[in-house]
């Protein structure tokens, strides 16, 4: 049976059951003195027998779903005598006995893939139905189970309450499986990367060019892998975009928060957010197009030589994209200054500015460091606008007129087309994954930890 | 006591004091309008950039919503066709391109030599064949006939009726002048006009600037937000009631809140490489797919709406919940029954806002493999196809001037969907929301 | 009070009304109000630092103080007293312009600080705060040192040229203030780590650290336990030998005890001003015998 009419089938079946749980409630009910001598409502006894008749059944089916592909595949692949040793080698053999099944290999295939096909074909079939048949008896035994244990006295409501709050917590959780599923794809590819390239090599190396050669006797592309020209273009498009946003997000948020008139709020607040909302890859045909041009034009207007992708450009456009992030995070923390700083330092005579740069602004600095990591953290992670506006040499320079690569630029080139998942090219990316990962987590437990300390200190 | 005291002259530390203040008093005042300034001048720098931005996207992509068309006699001559009857399979096998070529060629007897025709057939898309077997195929009775019809222009064509045509002191390198002779000629005579793009939003994407379209990208984006839908919210909306309303005060509590908000800090590229490692390497779901997209987008957008949720079912004052435990409702179903409808608008808002988000997103999505050339309209989640965001990076890439247009026009039209989707929230949160 | 008719008033709510004046108050004493707006009693003098002439204050639409009056004379202590939302706050944060913080805050009439205007075009609040000093309700010491918070006057002004001079300022007015011997040795401790007490010492010492010729003081010890009280009562006593002050207190044994004059306000209106003494043991309006005998308030 298809899986889709499976899970049709399933459904089908939960239905019955809350409907039959729902009766033999009711009829049990009728027997002992009516309703009010059922220990919950009927509906709960349907629910309770559904759940049971359901959950498990769905349980196995995605197991079933999530495994059986990696299984046949390695069973398959058991049968082959001469495996080859390599990922890709492997992945291709699989293709082509895959597609030999389907009845779609062009060529002439060997006897011993057209075993191997029939025996895909048999383990796929096999399988189907052992997992109709599994899926069927789980949810009607267990179904039956729940339906028999229907008694007056059982308490329905509150079975059905335990498991629900179940669902809920492993929704919660969902969080942390998140992050745990983040932290071993990249540490277990990045493990494997370590392997083949020294650490302290990809840390200190001052050397990037993951091109590896295809064969050995090319020239020119052994494969360096020292990231250090990755870490300090990312540090420095991220410190020209800070130079835009922290200035100007911050002194937009002190004026709209103290200055401005209401209208004047009503209509600049709107517009400034208008800005976070736009996503980035908008922002990197912008810096692409139209800035990093306007920077190379102007720099050449004044007799300086620059790179059409410089790092200037998109470091400005990043700082663009961030001013509303700094601007709303320092107007939370602006606002959460209570008034009577404000009327202490006023009622002594100081200047507005005054009263804000030498009570408000310290007092809410923590708050504002807070929110300027949480930026930095921004800027270090964005990826489309230096992507496109950045450029893809790995110069080791201190100009912001040349082109820089990131770590999130050389991310996206390592993995978008072809990967082979046994080469330190591809792996490379993992390992800039894994320090990308890493140090913006740090940077987000630091700043999320000093916010909620500025906060308590106020509430 | 009836009398105040009499007044004193004021001490001499006053007066002392009073002079100093009225000596630096110039400078404070100038500082201070200093301060103002730099307010004022950094949010006319946000603002500017705003218009800077729109006013460019504008300008670059409006007249991709226009495309050029050539009006061209054709005559559906079976001989030139090469068929006697119209049917599937002659049409397949038809020479349309020699009709168009006949066409041209009739309207421009001067063009000889080979290098000249090839010339002049370009100016015509390379679709122009396959619009034309389209009329035949709706009109079998056109055959042996003539007819006027449009014609896409080639994209070089295209960009220089827009960008060159009005104003002549551009030189376009790409156009013999030959070429702009012609197109001079038909533009004069009204046979060469802008017209609606229908194609910009009926085709998929292709390496023809003039036959690429949004749909299948507009598809794939739909297909890919409906699983991120589908699954982000029940399960952010189900972690945040447990949080709020279940979850007692212990560590493993603060270890899931902490990680919630760390997670939505976390760059988005991220979440590209848990879905390429897991999803599609060891779980095996299909490349390019929006079923993966979604999975991704989903883990991306789930601390966005576990937070909003969070704040709605905060704002639920305290008494409604002890108003039905009062009553003797189980924890459960004060929850279910009466404090999830009320936070049901806040939780709605947040998740239009978590959604946009997603729409926007592209970094995670290049890295599971949606960056293929995808001409084919996706028919399901498993399908391979390609999301909007990712489609404009792929046209902002390409050499093709024309291409420049449609990526503005495609990035108009996401603006577009986004803004309508922000103002659908803040609207839905100013409609819905409760003041307590 | 001769008419018995019964008058239904709002409150002018200025943020410190009670629950219980939201209702309509009904009390035939509330006649008399209508009546007149006189002030009985003496709320002028010859030679005043503080002359306040027919002020009226507006918030946006509303009125909250309705043509008042009154002098304050030179190192005099006027206490203000009052009903929740009387306006007595309000009218005291006319003299240093507090008032300006607050969107849609309306003053008329005519106030001047020693014959000069302190509203008007011309007018420059910052030398204007820094001979009206105020001490707030809440103590609100800055999140800096004690020294800096007594410095910080001083050194926004520019009055104090060097370290050594600054030091002494900080000296005198802690020592002013009675908290020298309590913080001298931890002048570079947090202000906000002090008692309630010490805090709004601290910020009458910064305050005086100015130099300031008046210190308006609004409820200063409301927030604080009845030692702590006691000690900036005493305080205020000799504060008034070198200042003029004008205090707004919500307890009229307080009133009592610290100052010269008493000002009875009611529903914005200043009802009457007398020696303190004459206030409390004869008042002249049957408001303000109302409210001392402790029939509303």
């Amino acid at each position: 049976m298809q899986t889709s009419t499976l899970f049709a089938l399933l459904l089908l079946l939960t239905l019955v059951a809350y409907g039959s749980g729902f009766s033999r409630a009711l009829g049990a009910a009728r027997k002992g003195g009516g309703v009010r001598n059922l220990a919950s409502l009927p509906n709960y006894y349907g629910m309770h027998t559904a759940l049971w008749c359901g959950l498990p059944a769905l349980l196995l089916l995605g197991v079933w779903l999530v495994c059986d592909d990696s299984i046949i595949r390695a069973l398959v692949l058991g049968r082959i005598a001469e495996r080859p040793d390599t990922l890709a080698g492997q992945h291709l053999l699989y293709t082509q006995i895959q597609n030999l099944a389907a009845g779609s290999l062009i060529g002439q295939p060997t006897p011993e893939l057209q075993a191997a096909a029939a025996y895909l074909l048999s383990l796929r079939n096999g399988g189907q139905i052992l997992q109709t048949v599994l899926v069927l008896i789980l949810s009607v035994g267990f179904g039956s189970y729940a339906l028999l244990r229907i008694r007056p006295e059982f308490r329905a409501r509150e079975q059905v309450e335990k498991v629900l709050r179940k669902l809920l917590l492993a929704c919660a959780c969902a969080a942390i499986l998140t992050t745990v599923g983040i932290l071993l794809s990249v540490l277990f590819e990045s493990l494997r990367f370590f392997r083949q390239i020294p650490v302290t090599e990809f840390l200190f190396g001052l050397h990037w060019s993951p091109q590896m050669a295809l064969r050995a006797d090319q020239v020119g592309s052994s494969g360096a892998f020292g990231a250090v020209p990755l870490f300090t273009g990312t540090l420095m498009v991220s410190a020209i975009a800070m130079l835009v946003a922290v200035p100007i997000g911050l002194m937009s948020a002190i004026y709209l928060a103290e200055y401005a008139s209401r209208r004047v709020r009503a209509l600049a607040k709107p517009v400034l957010e208008i800005l976070a909302g736009i996503p980035t890859v908008v922002y990197g045909f912008f810096a692409a197009l139209t800035v990093a041009p306007f920077v190379r034009d102007t720099a050449a207007a004044m007799g300086i030589a620059a790179s059409s992708e410089s790092a200037l450009a998109a470091g400005l456009v990043m700082g663009v994209m961030i001013i509303p992030f700094v601007s709303s995070l320092s107007d939370d923390v602006i606002n959460a200054v209570p008034q009577s700083l404000r009327d202490g330092a006023l009622g002594l005579g100081s200047t507005k500015s005054e009263t804000i740069r030498k009570v408000v602004f310290p007092a809410a600095l923590p708050g504002i460091v807070g929110g300027v990591l949480l930026a930095v953290s921004r800027a270090i992670g964005e990826t489309m606008i230096v992507v496109m506006a950045a450029g893809l040499a790995a110069n080791l320079t201190a100009n912001p007129l040349q082109s820089v690569t990131t770590v999130t630029v050389q991310i996206v080139t390592l993995l978008v087309g072809d990967q082979e998942f046994d080469s330190p090219k591809t792996l490379a990316a993992f390992a800039l994954g894994l320090m990308l990962f890493l140090s913006t987590l740090i940077l987000n437990f630091i700043a999320l930890h000093v916010v909620k300390k500025y906060r308590e200190q106020y509430d | 006591m009836t009398n105040p005291t009499s007044p004193a002259p004021l001490t001499d530390k006053q007066s002392q004091v009073r002079e100093r203040i009225a000596q630096r008093l110039g400078s404070r005042h100038r500082k201070e309008t200093m301060f103002r300034l730099m307010g004022i001048m950094s949010v006319t720098f946000g603002v500017l950039v705003v218009l800077v931005l729109f006013t460019d996207i504008i300008g670059k992509g409006h007249g991709a919503f226009v495309q050029s068309a050539i009006e061209l006699e054709v005559d559906y001559d079976p001989q030139v066709l090469g068929i006697d009857s119209v049917s599937p399979e002659t049409l397949a096998l038809a020479n349309f391109d020699a009709v168009i070529r006949r066409a041209l060629q009739a309207r421009f007897p001067d063009a000889v030599g080979r290098n000249n025709r090839r010339a002049l057939f370009s100016l015509v898309s390379s679709s122009a064949p396959y619009e034309l077997q389209q009329q035949l195929q709706e009109n079998p009775q056109l055959l042996g006939q003539k007819q006027i019809l449009w014609f896409t222009a080639d994209d070089d064509v295209d960009t220089y009726v827009k960008l060159f045509a009005d104003n002549k002191r551009g030189h376009f390198e790409r156009l013999s002048e030959q070429k702009v002779a012609w197109i001079q000629q038909l533009l004069d005579s009204g046979e060469l006009k802008k017209r609606f793009n229908t194609t910009f939003f009926t085709n998929g994407d292709s390496r023809e600037p003039e036959q690429a379209g949004i749909r299948a990208a507009l598809v794939g984006s739909l297909l890919t937000l409906l699983v991120t839908l589908a699954l982000s919210f029940p399960i952010g909306v189900s972690a945040a009631i447990y949080l709020e309303e279940f979850a007692p005060k212990n560590r493993w509590t603060d270890i899931i809140e902490v990680n919630i908000n760390n997670l939505a800090a976390v760059p988005s590229i991220v979440f590209g490489l848990l879905g390429l490692a897991i999803f599609i390497n060891f779980f095996q779901l299909p490349r390019s797919a929006p079923l993966v997209g979604g999975l991704v987008l989903t883990l991306m957008t789930l601390p966005t709406i576990i937070i909003s949720s969070r704040a709605a079912l905060k704002a639920v004052p305290p008494s409604i919940r002890e108003a039905a435990l009062g009553m003797g409702a189980s924890r459960m179903q004060t929850v279910l029954h009466h404090v999830l409808p009320l936070a049901m608008p806040g939780m709605l808002t947040g998740a239009i806002i978590g959604m946009a988000q997603a729409l926007g997103e592209t970094a995670p999505l290049l890295m599971v493999g949606m960056v293929a050339f995808i001409v084919d309209v996706p028919g399901s989640i498993t399908d391979p196809s390609t999301v909007l965001p990712v489609q404009i990076f792929l046209w902002a890439d390409s050499p093709e001037r024309a291409f420049v247009e449609r990526t503005s026009a495609a990035i108009m039209v996401l603006l577009s969907v986004l803004i309508l989707m922000n103002t659908s929230a803040v609207w839905l949160r100013k409609k819905l929301e409760r003041r307590w | 009070m001769t008419a018995t008719t019964t008058i239904t008033t709002t409150v002018l709510d200025v943020g410190e009304a009670a629950p219980n004046s939201q209702k309509p108050v009904e009390h035939p004493i509330m006649d008399t109000l209508t009546q007149s707006t006189e002030t009985v009693g003496q709320p002028l003098c010859e030679s005043a630092t503080l002359r306040m002439r027919h002020v009226n204050v507006f918030y946006a639409e509303t009125q909250a103080i309705f043509d008042v009056s009154l002098d304050i004379g030179r190192n005099e202590v006027v206490a203000m007293i009052g009903p929740s939302g009387c306006g007595k706050s309000t009218f005291l944060r006319c003299l240093n312009r507090m008032n300006d913080t607050i969107e849609g805050c309306r003053v008329e009439g005519e106030l001047t600080l020693d014959g000069e205007a302190i509203y008007g075009p011309k007018v420059d609040v910052v030398p204007l705060r820094a001979r009206v000093g105020m001490v707030f309700q809440k103590p609100n010491p800055f999140p800096k040192t004690i020294y800096e918070n007594v410095a910080y006057g001083p050194k926004i002004h520019g009055i104090a040229s060097r370290r050594a001079d600054l030091d002494e300022i900080v000296e005198t007015s802690l020592q002013r203030a009675g908290l020298w011997n309590e913080v001298k040795d931890r002048l570079d401790k947090p202000g906000t780590g002090l008692s309630g007490g010490q805090q709004q010492r601290l910020c009458i010492a910064r305050a005086i650290a100015v130099s300031p010729e008046v210190i308006l003081m609004d409820e200063p010890c409301s927030a604080l336990d009845p030692i702590a009280t006691a000690r900036i009562e005493e305080l205020i006593g000799e504060l008034s030998e070198n200042y003029t002050i004008a205090m707004v207190t919500h307890s009229m044994q307080q009133a009592a005890r610290v100052s010269q004059r008493t000002a009875y306000f009611h529903l914005g209106k200043l009802v009457e001003v007398n020696d303190t003494e004459m206030v409390f043991t004869n008042p002249q309006h049957p408001l303000t015998e109302a409210y001392i005998t402790g029939r509303f308030g």
